[in-house]
């Protein structure tokens, strides 16, 4: 890879044109009656299912993203930031337009993969296995995650099912697990505020570290603060549309004016 | 990768560089990079897949496992469910309807209580196969993996969860006179041809939920048909011996069918190769081969598009 660079700039993400439609079914008509759904049934049409809505989430999103650079993406709610993560990531398919990576990018995040009724033991194998590690990087790094999650500072919990933990300390098992492992292109999808003060404080530091090993970050976060913090460039989504694309202060400025804070 | 890179893209909003100029596929192609998400070959496919037994096993384990752990019971239920699920059966079919016409009363009781463990086998493997994709999604968006895991780990625990019924079945097969043999080995081969089966058509059905979760709604119904066709509780030859040959041919051949007698034939004394059709284990391999390499095939075509809902 990267030959023949004559700028020192090596793109890592190409995002070409995305477009993403999600498809939800029984919503159709504003009725959810059972002669409701059977009517739309019986009028459906040639092209798409009467009962079908599509949204669409993304429209037409265009950049680069280069070695190094760690992105922050903002905007209100809703306006496609994290379905735009999962598609760079591969896990959403394009509807049109495609995204080239270099190597596999990682969402950071395991939480699907976990089970309540487990133990947390059983989850860190489990979670850490979906992530993909090997069973001996498991058994290698199981005290360094379990300590770190601070579960056990209480007394024994790590051997205690997860729906017996508080929110808080499933939150920072999560974490922790999902934090576990370093990857290319990483993502993170504002997973940075869990946790009482002493665990942000020491997440923050982990982000930190897992940002000088990846290639290239991208960060989704409604706190500002922490996308000034990490990120040098910006994009801000609107709607599903790519509003703006520049260094973070620029478009932090203008998402600031306009959303009138 | 077998997509291809090369459809000409939109050239980007001009980078100040020696790449200027060049579309997005060029640019790709330039730095090596590929297509998010492009559906591996598959053989690669297949080498993905071995890469993540662990994650296969430690994910049908773990689910059978969180399956019980809130009862009191606990994974005694693991046992229990079986025997109650085999109780209700010889209550309605052996005593009240008494479809064991043609099957002596010691041979009906084992008969019975196998056909109700094989078939329920293949038939918790093709309802859980329906929702593996559609009822994981989160999964699905959240991390990578081949996403054919999710079926077969889905087919490996109804396999452990047989395991459990065995140790019932085989009680059951003792306590009605038929001990231990030699012949009892070929339980091994019957199962895993039917967990093949099971796990292609585990596969299909995946690909189908995936697209129209209404299946699980219907599939009930079908595997219910499927069972009382298949001969659970009645000998299909004794039945369906006024009936055309073909129809108990047919009914015969089924796969469900086939794996239920091979079983039988090896646990039960008195059940002998005279109630099995011809060519019953090729029949057997034939019907698991298809389905195993069909279901994976058919699955794999659609591996980029899994997590779209």
């Amino acid at each position: 890879m990267a030959e023949d660079n004559t700028q020192g700039r090596i793109p890592t993400v190409i995002a070409d044109d995305v477009h993403i439609v999600y498809r939800v079914n029984g919503t159709g008509g504003g009725r959810g009656s059972a002669t409701a759904a059977l009517s739309r049934m019986m009028r459906r049409g040639k092209g798409e299912p009467r009962g079908m809505r599509k949204v669409h989430a993304v429209r037409g999103v265009s950049f680069t993203a280069y070695r190094g650079e760690a992105i922050g993406l903002i905007g209100t709610n809703g306006s496609g930031k994290s379905t735009l993560l999962r598609a760079i990531a591969g896990l959403l398919p394009t509807e049109s337009g495609r995204v080239y990576t270099d190597g596999q990018p990682s969402l950071l995040g395991v939480n699907a993969a976990l089970m309540s009724d487990l133990t947390g033991e059983r989850n860190v194998v489990l979670g850490g296995l979906a992530m993909g590690m090997t069973r001996d990087e498991i058994r290698e790094r199981y005290d360094e995650i379990v300590d770190f999650s601070g579960i056990n500072e209480k007394g024994d919990f790590i051997t205690l099912p997860m729906r017996t933990y508080s929110s808080g300390m499933a939150a920072r098992l999560r974490f922790s697990i999902a934090a576990a492992k370093n990857h290319d292109v990483l993502m993170i999808d504002e997973a940075l505020a869990t946790g009482d003060h002493k665990f942000r404080v020491r997440s923050e530091a982990r982000i930190r570290e897992l940002r000088k090993e990846a290639g290239t970050v991208f960060l989704v976060s409604h706190n500002n603060k922490s996308i000034r913090d990490t990120c040098d460039r910006a994009l801000w989504l609107e709607k599903g549309e790519l509003l703006m694309d520049g260094p973070t202060e620029e478009v932090l400025k203008a998402y600031e004016r306009e959303t009138g804070k | 990768m077998s997509d291809t890179t090369h459809d000409g893209g939109v050239a980007l909003g001009a980078p100040p560089s020696a790449d200027e100029g060049l579309g997005a596929a060029q640019l790709a192609a330039k730095y090596g990079l590929t297509v998010s998400g492009a559906r591996p070959g598959l053989f690669a496919y297949l080498r993905q897949l071995w890469g993540r037994r662990h994650f296969i096993l430690a994910f049908s384990r773990a689910k059978l496992t969180a399956q019980y752990s809130q009862a009191k019971l606990g994974q005694l239920w693991q046992v229990v469910t079986p025997l109650l699920n085999a109780a209700v059966y010889y209550l309605i079919f052996g005593l009240i309807l008494g479809t064991r016409k043609g099957i002596p009363e010691d041979v009906f009781v084992p008969f019975l209580v196998t056909g109700v463990f094989v078939f329920t086998f293949t038939q918790s493997s093709v309802m859980a196969g329906v929702r593996s994709i559609s009822g994981n999604l989160g999964l699905v968006r959240a991390l990578h993996f081949p996403r054919a895991s999710l079926p077969i780990s889905f087919a490996l625990q109804q396999l452990q969860q047989l395991m459990f019924s065995m140790i019932v079945l085989l009680s059951v097969v003792v306590i009605f006179g038929s001990y231990p043999s030699l012949s009892w080995l070929l339980v091994i081969p019957a199962l895993v041809l039917q967990f093949f089966f099971n796990t292609g058509l585990a596969l299909v059905m995946a690909r189908l939920g995936s697209k129209t979760p209404d299946l699980a709604q219907l599939m009930p119904f079908i595997t219910r048909t499927w069972m009382y066709a298949s001969g659970v509780m009645f000998s299909i030859p004794v039945m369906l011996k006024d009936k055309p040959a073909w129809i108990a041919d047919v009914l015969q051949y089924n796969p469900a069918a086939i794996y239920m007698d091979l079983v039988r034939f090896a646990l039960i004394d008195g059940y002998g190769s005279e109630n099995l059709p011809d060519h019953v284990w090729a029949a057997g391999l034939a019907w698991a081969v298809l389905l195993g390499v069909v279901g994976f095939v058919y699955f794999w075509k659609a591996e980029e598009r899994y997590g779209r809902g």
